[in-house]
């Protein structure tokens, strides 16, 4: 070896070590999350901030370059079905899921594979809705991945290695895991589907470092707790109110905000008599011990599967502390974050189950907007206004984005006896044939006043969620397969992309080398745009 | 073998088969015997099963095979005791959980809404159907022979419409609508062309890959044209006219666009077609869906 190439190998060799001395520093501490507007290179959790916000302070991209966005890299990821993971970004490292509890980690500059775990999911498996996962969470050397069959699993972040593995309930009685796991403090929080099943929800907090179970709160009070008298005879047992969207974090009052879902049977009340809490039900709670400290329930008593597990968004405005949430029901929710009291609850697309409000402002349903035998037409349908894809809110505008669907359903009921394990709807709901088309929006809200300032109207309804950015700019996706990016202000569409499969994903901003990337999935690959 | 078997194990063929075929049933009570418990149903007549096959039907098939299993305008009546896939519990079995390869018929727990079925709960369905089947086979109302005639003729129905590789492209091809949909569906959809354009539902359970909505553009040199959309997205439109011809647009160069829910198809009344002639020529396309 000659002197120069001695030299050029030391060069690298330091240079390599840099590089790896930088990586190896990455920890993600709970600090980092707090403070991931430092840090707007990274994306460290599902919604990009404990807020919930979704909202990138990146502005390379912007309403005026925004023309000339091109995609940088594309990732097969090989699984098939529906992508719905945000990734995260780390120090140049973006970590992400598909189908089937796959997990990943990419350099985020060229795509490229770093490490693919792929989770020994059980072949009797029957999870509702496909076989998805919403994303991972990071929180020191780990990332933590939810799976179909009710266990949390740590992997390390450098290697995709199983460093721990826990189960958190039966799968075989329909407890599964879609959700992206937030990480808090030492602890990884997380909610459980299986609201089809009739399983008792619960949002569980393990040991980041152990896995040890360190708190549970279900979602369905038992004998003795506070709120079991909102249940009819023994009916809790198998009350549904699964958790499966990713709560926030309010670190003033150290209270993780997340919402539960539909009871079951979600389509037949009766059985169920009372207003079935914590079903459809904002629940703040505290983040060392679960305990509870206040409630807010959107549906009572809810007959129609509007599983309120839409992300609830933190916004600090006029010395207010507010938390808003663009409900399923398809009233947009505005509520005193610290004691739970409803500001305002505003119509944002189709609503026909509900003309009135009760003395604290929450909205009635009519008496006959109840499902029936033969089947009766309410909107929003079961759907929703909107579902599980993630609204964003721009501190910049002060607006709040979300996809909304306009569509009624026939609601039909039918008693069903309860057997584990199986699909317990209380009957079933079809599309209405009477109503219009379906439509599909993405719609600007101003939280303050349930203004609608914007819409943009999709060929049909899009299951993508939406990201906002200092650029002025949101962006989000088609079920025809475009990503879009549209004028934050004024709605325009400015630019889109043809990814060759539909969105059921949320999109998230990053930069790599000073460069800021925007990345999404679609069809059964993540890609990743830039400027040229 | 397997299938031949299975034909011949269809139960509502016993009766007429009894005389002609009573050597081939002895031989299949040996294979069914050796067939093995997942051929067979375990709940077959069972009233306590068909029951919970009911509630699993309203939850599963009835988005399309509307309740009551009647059909729904995009799945066939399954009270029908004559079925285009299936002659038989075992083939219902599969079909329910692997789907039908080249229809909207899914493969049990693919379609990522609800949940999927376990195999006892695919048994009860197929226990629940068989207790609303209707044994008499539809009573074909028409003259299947002069409808083929007024389809390819007088009703101009080619023109628009291709059943078995013959006929036009601006409408869908119809081959398959008699096994697909009842016959109150294909009626309604003759006299109300306008009113079951497929829209809305998930991609997997549209009744045609096409919306068949009417679009008329302007384009940016004037030039109007009127078709059926091929494709839509926010961006682009693909469309085709009623002389075949395919446009292949992009939205922001058009002076113009519009949609509408309104079919290009022409209202036939009964001045036009009358009922007669209507039941003949859904006689037809029943007997070809059945093939």
């Amino acid at each position: 070896m000659t002197g120069r190439k001695v030299f050029t190998t030391l060069c690298i060799a330091i240079s390599a070590w840099v590089t790896f001395a930088s990586l190896a520093r990455a920890q993600v501490t709970f600090e980092r999350i707090l403070n991931s507007g430092k840090e707007p290179q990274n994306w460290l959790t599902y919604s990009g901030d404990y807020a919930g916000r979704r909202f990138s302070p990146l502005d390379q991209v912007n309403a005026s370059n925004a023309h000339s966005l091109t995609a940088k890299w594309v990732y097969q990821t090989g699984a098939t079905g529906k992508i719905e993971t945000t990734p995260l970004v780390v120090d140049g490292i973006l970590y992400a899921t598909a189908q089937d509890d796959r997990a990943f980690a990419l350099d985020a500059r060229t795509g490229r594979p770093i490490w693919m775990y792929q989770y020994p999911v059980p072949t009797d498996i029957r999870p509702c809705c496909g076989h998805v996962n919403r994303g991972l969470a990071i929180l020191g050397d780990k990332v933590f991945l939810g799976t179909l069959d009710a266990h949390v699993v740590a992997l390390d972040a450098k290697t995709g290695n199983v460093v721990w593995n826990v189960t958190a309930a039966d799968y075989r009685t329909g407890y599964s895991f879609t959700v992206a796991p937030l990480a808090v403090k030492n602890l990884v929080v997380i909610g459980v589907s299986g609201g089809e099943y009739g399983i008792r929800g619960f949002i569980d907090a393990y040991d980041a470092a152990t896995g040890e179970r360190k708190w549970r709160f279900y979602t369905v009070p038992g004998p003795g707790e506070p709120g079991h008298e909102t249940w009819e005879g023994d009916s809790w047992k198998v009350g549904g109110a699964p958790a499966w969207n990713t709560g926030t974090y309010d670190p003033a009052t150290n209270q993780i905000l997340w919402p539960a879902g539909n009871p079951a049977p979600s389509n037949r009340g009766e059985g169920r008599a009372g207003d079935n809490l914590y079903s459809n039900t904002l629940l703040a709670l505290n983040a060392d011990t679960g305990k509870m400290s206040w409630h807010f329930q959107f549906t009572r008593h809810d007959e129609h599967d509007w599983d309120a597990t839409q992300v609830p968004v933190i916004i600090d405005a006029g010395g207010k502390h507010l938390i808003a949430q663009a409900n399923r029901n398809g009233f947009f929710y505005l509520l005193d974050r610290s004691s739970g009291k409803l500001i305002s609850a505003k119509v944002y697309g189709k609503v026909t189950w509900s003309d009135s409000k009760d003395a604290e402002g929450r909205p009635v349903a009519k008496k006959d907007a109840s499902p029936t035998l033969e089947g009766h037409t309410v909107c929003p349908g079961a759907l929703g206004t909107t579902n599980f894809m993630a609204p964003t809110y721009d501190p910049q505008t002060s607006l709040f984005y979300v996809t909304a669907r306009d569509q009624c359903d026939i609601f039909s009921t039918a008693p069903q006896p309860y057997e584990a394990g199986h699909a317990y709807y209380g009957s079933a709901y079809f599309p209405s044939e009477e109503a219009e088309p379906y439509r599909g929006f993405l719609k600007a809200i101003d939280p303050a006043t349930g203004e609608i300032k914007w819409k943009f109207e999709h060929t049909s309804p899009t299951w993508s969620g939406v990201l906002s950015t200092a650029g002025g700019l949101v962006f989000t996706g088609d079920a025809e397969g475009n990503f879009i990016a549209l004028d934050a202000a004024a709605g325009k569409a400015l630019w889109h992309f043809q990814m060759g499969g539909a969105v059921y994903a949320a999109p998230m901003a990053y930069a790599v080398d000073g460069k800021e990337h925007v990345a999404i999935a679609a069809g059964s690959a993540l890609y990743s745009f830039g400027l040229p | 073998m397997h299938s031949i078997l299975q034909t011949c194990l269809r139960p509502q063929l016993w009766l007429p088969m009894k005389a002609s075929l009573l050597i081939a049933s002895f031989t299949l009570i040996a294979y069914a015997t050796a067939l093995g418990a997942d051929d067979r149903n375990p709940y077959a007549g069972e009233p306590k099963a068909a029951k919970a096959g009911e509630f699993q039907f309203r939850i599963n098939c009835a988005l399309c095979h509307g309740l009551g299993a009647h059909g729904g305008g995009r799945g066939p009546d399954l009270t029908r005791a004559q079925k285009k896939h299936t002659h038989n519990d075992a083939e219902m079995f599969q079909v329910i959980s692997n789907g039908i390869p080249g229809t909207v018929m899914p493969a049990n727990g693919t379609n990522g809404q609800g949940v999927g079925m376990t195999d006892e709960e695919i048994w009860q369905i197929i226990t629940y159907i068989r207790s609303v089947e209707v044994k008499t086979p539809a009573n074909a109302a028409g003259n299947a022979d002069h409808g083929k005639q007024l389809f390819y003729g007088d009703a101009n129905c080619s023109l628009c419409h291709t059943v078995e590789g013959k006929g036009g492209r601006v409408g869908p091809d119809l081959s398959g609508v008699g096994g697909s949909r009842t016959r109150d569906a294909i009626i309604d959809s003759v006299r109300n062309p306008s009113r079951r354009l497929a829209w809305g539902l998930t991609e997997s359970t549209k009744e045609f890959p096409q919306q068949y909505e009417t679009i008329t553009v302007v384009t940016a040199d004037g030039k109007e044209i009127k078709g059926v959309a091929l494709n839509e997205d926010n961006f682009s439109v693909q469309m085709m006219d009623a002389s075949e011809l395919i446009y292949l647009l992009q939205k922001d160069k058009l002076r113009s666009f519009k949609k509408s829910r309104e079919s290009m198809m022409p209202i036939y009344k009964p001045d036009l077609l009358s009922d007669k002639d209507l039941d003949d020529i859904v006689a037809f396309l029943i007997s070809v869906g059945a093939k």
